[in-house]
């Protein structure tokens, strides 16, 4: 299982960043290795279209559960299309929100937000 | 001559400028709506709808053919349609290719790319453009539907409309300094920047001004609400970039009363009808006098 998160920091210290498609970077965590990685999200500088683009680079990392404060639809469509479950983070500690995952304790996020498109021309 | 009448925000008074110049015009004048989003020059130029020539304006959209698509044989065949798209308006959905529709810029790229020939584009309406006559006015207008995002093709299309004429062109531009503004701005000899006087107002303002002078544009502003010895940011920034100020229209209640009605001040009283004739003066003063 690769969960991935986007944060704001390359570094253990860092916290949740509450965009998903213009983070700077995704703590990509897989669950049997122990395997971590802080992945640079070369969609974050697009003019537009960030969200599909960084949903994009998930699917093609082999995540299967992204966990973020939100989504846009066009990133949510991106994701669920490929089979990713979007969990809802709590608060922006990234160590306790994978722990809560693990632990089941996180919800499904379900109010898809429409995106915050137009704004950049 | 054409000039463009751009602002940072909206609301700052550029339908007005633009109304009002257009009306002071001797003889036959264009009046451009280039705020396709929320057009509001035609409630200032009113005529029957059915005296307007009325044309739909379409664009293309790519449709992927699924079973023509190499993702149908194996999920990472291809992805060159995606990895092409700048504005990232295609993605790779398991096996097939999505399109997000309102975020493609219609370039056409995807289909020139892909190699199975699984794209073909289809054109879709978007909106419409009004082309009617109004005294001496002719008036060019366009309007994008509803659950658009992108109006740069009908701006284009009443810009070409207006193109093959040498009469005096008024371009009421879209507030800020994106891609609609540049479209709109792209063939005009002359700009001006309205500005309101408040903190706001004058950081959009400075946007467009490093819009204007990377597009290499003769500029000069306007302010309006003008209060006499009142603090103006626009005013200040107009100093520190050295900003041709072309005049300071006063914030009179009379004139906003007339805006407000739909109603162009210039053809309401003769003082500003004085008033927007001698900014007219100044700005073809400064092509020779012709407009």
């Amino acid at each position: 299982m690769i969960i991935a998160i986007p944060i704001n920091d390359n570094s253990d210290n860092t916290t949740i960043c509450p965009s998903f498609g213009r983070s700077p970077y995704y703590f990509v965590f897989n669950t049997e290795t122990k395997a971590k990685e802080y992945m640079v999200n070369s969609a974050a500088q697009s003019a537009g279209g960030a969200g599909i683009a960084a949903a994009q680079l998930l699917v093609d990392r082999g995540v299967n559960v992204v966990i973020a404060p939100r989504s846009g639809q066009n990133a949510a469509d991106v994701l669920l299309g490929s089979g990713i479950e979007i969990y809802r983070s709590v608060g922006d500690n990234l160590k306790a929100n994978i722990e809560a995952y693990q632990n089941g304790l996180l919800n499904k996020l379900s109010d898809i937000h429409p995106g915050f498109h137009g704004h950049g021309g | 001559m054409i000039v463009a009448v751009l602002s940072g925000k909206g609301g700052t008074g550029k339908t007005l400028v633009s109304v009002n110049l257009a009306s002071v015009v001797e003889g036959d004048s264009i009046y451009v709506d280039c705020d396709v989003e929320e057009p509001n020059g035609h409630l200032y130029f009113r005529t029957e709808e059915s005296d307007k020539n009325v044309e739909t304006i379409s664009r293309l959209y790519p449709v992927v053919d699924s079973s023509k698509c190499l993702l149908s044989q194996n999920k990472d065949a291809c992805a060159k349609c995606v990895d092409f798209c700048r504005f990232n308006a295609l993605a790779r959905v398991g096996e097939r290719v999505q399109v997000f529709d309102q975020v493609c810029h219609s370039c056409g790229g995807c289909y020139i790319v892909c190699p199975a020939r699984a794209i073909t584009e289809e054109a879709r309406p978007i909106g419409h453009v009004y082309d009617y006559k109004v005294g001496n006015t002719r008036v060019l207008s366009g309007q994008m539907q509803t659950k658009q995002a992108f109006g740069i093709p009908i701006i284009a299309k009443i810009l070409e409309m207006a193109k093959g004429s040498t009469l005096p062109t008024i371009i009421d531009c879209p507030p800020g300094s994106a891609c609609t503004v540049m479209e709109s701005i792209k063939d005009a000899d002359f700009c001006i920047v309205v500005a309101e006087p408040s903190v706001f107002g004058a950081h959009n303002m400075k946007m467009v001004v490093q819009l204007l002078r990377l597009f290499e544009k003769p500029f000069a502003a306007i302010l309006n609400k003008y209060v006499e010895g009142a603090e103006n940011p626009s005013e200040t920034l107009c100093e520190e970039e050295n900003i041709e100020v072309l005049h300071r229209i006063p914030f009179d209640v009379q004139i906003a009363h007339y805006h407000s009605e739909a109603r162009i001040a210039a053809e309401e009283e003769d003082r500003f009808k004085e008033m927007f004739e001698s900014i007219l003066k100044r700005i073809t003063r400064r092509f020779g006098g012709e407009m």
